[in-house]
């Protein structure tokens, strides 16, 4: 047992703060200062510094354009770039996608997707949900029947994220009717900008923009772009799931946001002191940190276990579960540190998206205070989404504890 | 990074483990508490012929040349089967404190008769009022015809009625100090009682009680008392991840067990989530003592720091499992002829013992220092 980092994994960190520090521009830095959801642009021009470093997919495998790093060089790199508040990068092209392309696509289908993606040419959304089909994905309606060489797609797909900046989706869609539902399900790559495709916006509670409908009419789709298997779509979903196992524990975020919690309560005035000093307000802090510092030892377990392991799959779960509820514990603390303003509405003074466009703000001009009270709203959904926190006791329950 | 067990300490984890079943199961364990066994010291000298009373000291002191790693594996497996004796308070605090003073022929002798077996320790330092503050000494020193007279109250001294040696905390004119006093010549002044997971404690009321023997001063005290409680500190929450995990998968095997409503329990949706809140409370503080063995290199705030989160998330997560291991065990788990009711019961102590939640959160609360400056943990 040696639980300190090794004189080589401490200069490759260093080596990579170092590169972050030269190459990430001061004004996207600063935009992830404020937090509110990532520009198109500023996440674009991100992937291309990295991809000219090669370090845009570094989880992906060296023939792919990814390294061959160990796990926990990979998480170290990706702790990194959160410390900097770089952008998050394309995670549904990179975390979800290409593991399944690597395993089930075609030569093919890597050759024309994997590069584009690596060099940020071209962004994906993952459209798994339906209106009547959130945690049970397995009674999808979207239907894609064959005739020829092309599918016809129909269907309605809800929760996309970043489908109106994505170029490509890659969907779950029944195929096969007279099958079980998991067995009737395939995955197919869907060009968005293809005829009888429309995407309508949802605007969500802290009035941002990353979620979407998507309406697909008589959408053709070439059956080359079938991925593996027809009908064996719900297999590759669910690996693909799994695959990331750690990333759902957001502990790079979370590490930061109690970093910036307690700047934010020691400069917020209480009284004739600071917040920080109310002995209530930081008991909560410390709480908040002793069970980030247990997640994050929870994650080097994790990352340090089999990666072959099945039963890490479990653990994931555990990860996801608890890294959710604390990330949005962190984001409601700083809401709270700051005082009032943390439930004034501010919207992002650079941003593009704002659902109701207007000259109102509080008078915040620090750049990680002024995310914050929307932020706070946003994380409201982390509870839910990948998987609802009910459904991660469940799997606990039933995979770990084999109820 | 490495969280494998080297060959050694697999052995001595598989050792320890196969000591407790035989030794120490259940059964054994009752009917050592009725017939008022533990202080026998049948189990101690097994202890020692096994080696495990040394198994954290350096070789220079005469131990065997292991670390806390190796104190936290023997604490994991006694937290599985609640091994009685006063392991922590002697082998593992008082020993480290010694440890952690310049050499003497005084500290020297004591280790050795520790690792053999021949003498138990204890360490008296919490007093009433300092409700699991390190830093809280009432009791005071006063020096007299070349030996000291000490005066005060230590309370809950874990292991103090079958203690051969206790080393006593209180301050001078000059600062903290360590005292030794010989457990037989004071045997009026110690007032000994159960703690309710039936292990051995006691106050030691001290009136005008003479130590000849100062172990340290100002300049040594309050290091030694760190140290030592940082250790004990990881083995007791080591304990803690082994009593949780044994209590978490006898409720499990019950829940299969045990039928009602036309079903057995484990198909009830309620008690599954619940039963998946305990198991992350479980992994959590189990990673979260890897952080405090990490600690060990750290340098103080951090180190204080980092062992202080680990108690109050572990403090925690203890009372819940423990809790909710008897809640879903229903009225069969409030008896104490079951098992599970003894594992509350341990956790209830280890919560509360050396701070409970609120003391440690309030360390954490009032000094500086942060673990991520650097990025990934690293010390």
């Amino acid at each position: 047992m040696d639980l300190r980092l090794s004189p080589d994994d401490i200069i490759f960190r260093d080596e990579i703060r170092a590169f972050v520090e030269t190459s990430l521009p001061a004004d996207i830095r600063r935009r992830g200062q404020h937090d509110y959801h990532s520009h198109k642009d500023d996440v674009t021009r991100w992937m291309r510094i990295l991809y000219s470093n090669g370090w845009s997919a570094v989880h992906w495998p060296v023939e792919f354009g990814g390294t061959n790093w160990s796990p926990l060089r990979k998480y170290i790199f990706q702790d990194e770039l959160r410390r900097a508040r770089a952008p998050v990068l394309d995670r549904c092209a990179l975390d979800l996608l290409g593991p399944v392309l690597f395993k089930y696509g075609s030569r093919a289908q890597q050759e024309r997707f994997l590069p584009r993606i690596l060099r940020g040419e071209e962004w994906w959304c993952q459209g798994f949900s339906e209106p009547n089909s959130g945690s049970d994905l397995a009674s999808i309606k979207t239907r894609a029947e064959l005739s020829g060489d092309t599918f016809r797609v129909n269907g309605h797909k809800i929760w996309t994220t970043e489908a109106h900046y994505a170029d490509w989706m890659f969907a779950l869609v029944k195929t096969e009717s007279d099958k079980k539902p998991q067995a009737s399900i395939s995955f197919l790559l869907l060009d968005m900008k293809s005829p009888g495709v429309t995407v309508r916006p949802i605007w969500s509670i802290e009035e941002g923009l990353t979620l979407n409908e998507v309406f697909l009419e008589d959408v053709s789709v070439p059956a080359e772009n079938l991925v593996g298997t027809a009908g064996e779509g719900w297999r590759y979903a669910k690996d693909l799931l799994t695959h990331e196992r750690t990333s759902s524990a957001v502990i790079s975020h979370t590490k930061r946001d109690i970093e910036q919690i307690r700047r934010i309560a020691s400069r917020q005035p209480q009284e004739s002191a600071c917040v920080i000093d109310d002995p209530l307000f930081a008991r909560k802090l410390s709480r908040l940190e002793c069970e980030t510092i247990a997640l994050e030892w929870a994650v080097l377990r994790s990352l340090s276990a089999d990666q072959d392991d099945s039963s890490s799959d479990a653990v994931a779960s555990v990860l996801k579960l608890k890294g959710a509820e604390l990330s949005e514990r962190a984001a409601l603390l700083a809401a709270e540190a700051l005082g009032d303003y943390g439930i004034a509405v501010m919207n992002d003074p650079e941003g593009h998206s704002t659902r109701y466009p207007s000259s109102l703000a509080p008078p915040i001009t620090d750049d990680e205070e002024i995310g914050v009270s929307a932020r706070a709203l946003f994380r409201r959904a982390t509870t839910i989404y990948g998987g609802t926190s009910e459904i991660q006791k469940t799997l606990i329950a039933r995979s770990i504890l084999e109820l | 990074m490495d969280f494998s067990l080297s060959a050694e300490q697999q052995l001595l984890q598989d050792t320890v483990t196969q000591y407790c079943k035989k030794q120490y199961d259940f059964e054994s364990r009752m009917a050592r508490v009725a017939s008022d066994k533990v202080a026998d010291r049948t189990q101690w000298k097994a202890f020692a012929d096994l080696g495990w009373l040394g198994a954290g000291l350096p070789e220079e002191l005469g131990g065997y040349g292991g670390s806390v790693i190796d104190n936290s594996i023997i604490c994991e497996q006694f937290g599985h089967a609640l091994v009685l004796e006063p392991f922590i308070s002697s082998a593992v605090l008082s020993c480290q404190i010694l440890a952690s003073l310049p050499v003497s022929q005084q500290t020297m002798l004591l280790l050795e008769k520790s690792i053999a077996g021949d003498t138990i320790l204890a360490t008296a330092h919490s007093e009433p009022a300092a409700r699991g503050n390190l830093q809280h000494t009432e009791t005071r020193a006063t020096p007299h015809k070349g030996e000291w007279r000490l005066n005060g109250k230590k309370s809950l001294v874990v292991g103090l009625s079958i203690a051969d040696h206790v080393i006593v905390s209180a301050n001078t004119d000059e600062g903290a100090a360590l005292f030794l006093v010989d457990a037989e010549a004071i045997q009026s002044q110690i007032k000994p009682y159960r703690t309710i997971d039936n292990a051995l404690a006691g106050d030691l009321c001290l009136e005008n009680t003479p130590s000849s023997v100062k172990l340290s001063g100002p300049e040594h005290t309050m290091r030694a008392l760190a140290n030592g409680f940082a250790d004990a500190l990881i083995c007791l929450c080591s304990e803690a991840v082994g009593a949780m995990d044994t209590a978490l998968f006898l409720t499990r095997d019950y829940l299969k067990l045990r039928q009602q409503f036309g079903s057995s329990l484990n198909n009830f949706q309620s008690l599954q989530h619940r039963m998946a809140e305990m198991l992350v409370e479980l992994e959590l503080s189990r990673s979260i003592v890897y952080h405090g063995i990490a600690s060990s290199g750290m340098s103080d705030p951090l180190r204080s720091r980092a062992i202080s989160a680990m108690k109050a998330l572990v403090s925690s997560a203890a009372l819940f499992v423990g809790a909710n291991a008897v809640q879903l065990h229903g009225a069969i788990g409030m008896t104490e002829e079951y098992s599970i009711g003894h594992y509350y019961k341990r956790l209830r102590v280890i919560s509360h013992l050396y701070g409970n939640e609120d003391t440690h959160l309030k360390i954490l609360s009032t000094t500086q220092g942060s673990f991520w400056d650097e990025g990934v943990h690293q010390h």
